[in-house]
């Protein structure tokens, strides 16, 4: 599958990395062209080398988008920093490109949750973040628990 | 009428305070805590503070009751998601975008946000106006209607002058409606004669821009018509 990642942070980078491992061609874009460095983290060669594909761009900048390769993109993942960026470029690359499986990460839960049910597919860190928190004082046994299990658990 | 303004810059502030002269109710709402202190101080009530991309905030302004949404900040992606939630969650009526990029604006079509108003797109039309060579003026844009009316100023190497209005062969789709010359305008006739220097209004389909431009401007195949 060809992958399009717009936004290469820490999440971006690393899904970019995973993706690419794993035999997929993956294209990545962003505005800030050091975020090319955190793409090699951990790598032995160069991001091209091992058949990677960088852009940068922002991702409202139609050019860029198709330069990194909208328009044959089989998913389209939104990683940037900012919701409103993720969410505007997310339906752009539905709408406009109909990429086939389009995903953004969406830090606000209340406009993850409205938007998925508009029929985005949101992925919301801030809630993985409230269950894992909220499960680990759940588990947790007070003074008389075990702490080695909890941190486990979470 | 109760209208809620986003972002409190120089737009949002003049403009919430010219909507409660004209006696609307008015929330401001601006996401910089400093600069909701200096509104504050002038709008009091008027204003709260917060990030309207928020849908508590939105929700906390009272959006429910609404009437109108007006999203004036200086970051389109708010501008068009504010805009996206008052209309498809909150179902208020209306709503108005500032566009800060024209290049953005395509993104705030497709996603459905108009009206749209873009100052730069705004100059640029005024100075089409000013500076008569750019040929073509859009005039308005009746994009409901898809419709648009243009005008267009005859230079001396221009194909239609010295034709009668009835002999051009208007492209389908578009219709001379009025002539300006010397200062005063008038519905031409089939007999009317084309001059230089006449300013022509065109009522057109979207699209029909460049034939037109081919039969009025330099060259033009005016002389086809029969």
């Amino acid at each position: 599958m060809f992958i399009l990642i717009v936004g290469c942070g820490r999440v971006g980078s690393s899904v970019a990395r995973a993706m690419l491992r794993e035999g997929h061609e993956v294209s990545c874009l962003d505005e800030d062209p050091e975020s090319h460095a955190r793409l090699e983290v951990g790598l032995e060669k160069s991001w091209e080398d091992l058949g990677g594909q960088f852009t940068v761009g922002a991702g409202l900048e139609t050019e860029a988008l198709v330069a990194a390769g909208i328009e044959n993109a089989d998913v389209f993942i939104a990683s940037t920093d900012g919701d409103n960026t993720n969410i505007v470029i997310a339906q752009i690359a539905q709408r406009r490109y109909e990429v086939p499986t389009v995903i953004a990460r969406v830090l606000d839960p209340l406009r993850a949750e409205w938007y998925q049910r508009q029929g985005l597919h949101t992925v919301c860190p801030t809630s993985v973040a409230i269950d894992m928190l909220e499960s680990a004082v759940r588990d947790s046994g007070g003074r008389g628990g075990t702490p080695g299990e909890t941190a486990e658990a979470a | 009428m109760y209208i809620i303004v986003v972002g409190a810059g120089k737009v949002g502030w003049n403009l919430a305070r010219e909507l409660l002269e004209k006696d609307h109710e008015v929330t401001l709402i601006e996401s910089n805590r400093r600069r909701y202190l200096t509104v504050e101080q002038e709008l009091e009530h008027n204003v709260s503070y917060g990030d309207a991309s928020e849908l508590w905030v939105l929700e906390r302004a009272g959006i429910q009751r609404a009437d109108m949404v007006i999203a004036v900040t200086g970051d389109d992606e708010d501008n068009m998601l504010i805009c996206q939630v008052a209309r498809e969650k909150y179902l208020v009526e209306r709503i108005i975008a500032r566009v800060n990029n024209p290049r953005n604006r395509q993104h705030f079509d497709l996603l459905g946000i108009k009206p749209s108003v873009s100052a730069t797109d705004l100059i640029l039309r005024l100075l089409e106006h000013e500076v008569p060579e750019y040929g073509l003026v859009h005039l308005l844009d009746l994009q409901e209607e898809q419709l648009e009316i243009i005008e267009m100023l005859l230079g001396k190497d221009s194909g239609v002058t010295g034709r009668r209005v009835g002999d051009l062969q208007m492209p389908e789709g578009s219709l001379l409606i009025s002539v300006l010359r010397s200062g005063k305008g008038f519905v031409p006739s089939a007999d009317t004669v084309l001059e230089e220097g006449d300013e022509v209004l065109a009522v057109l389909d979207p699209g029909k821009e460049d034939d037109l431009k081919a039969l009025f401007g330099p060259e033009g195949n005016g002389s086809n018509g029969g």
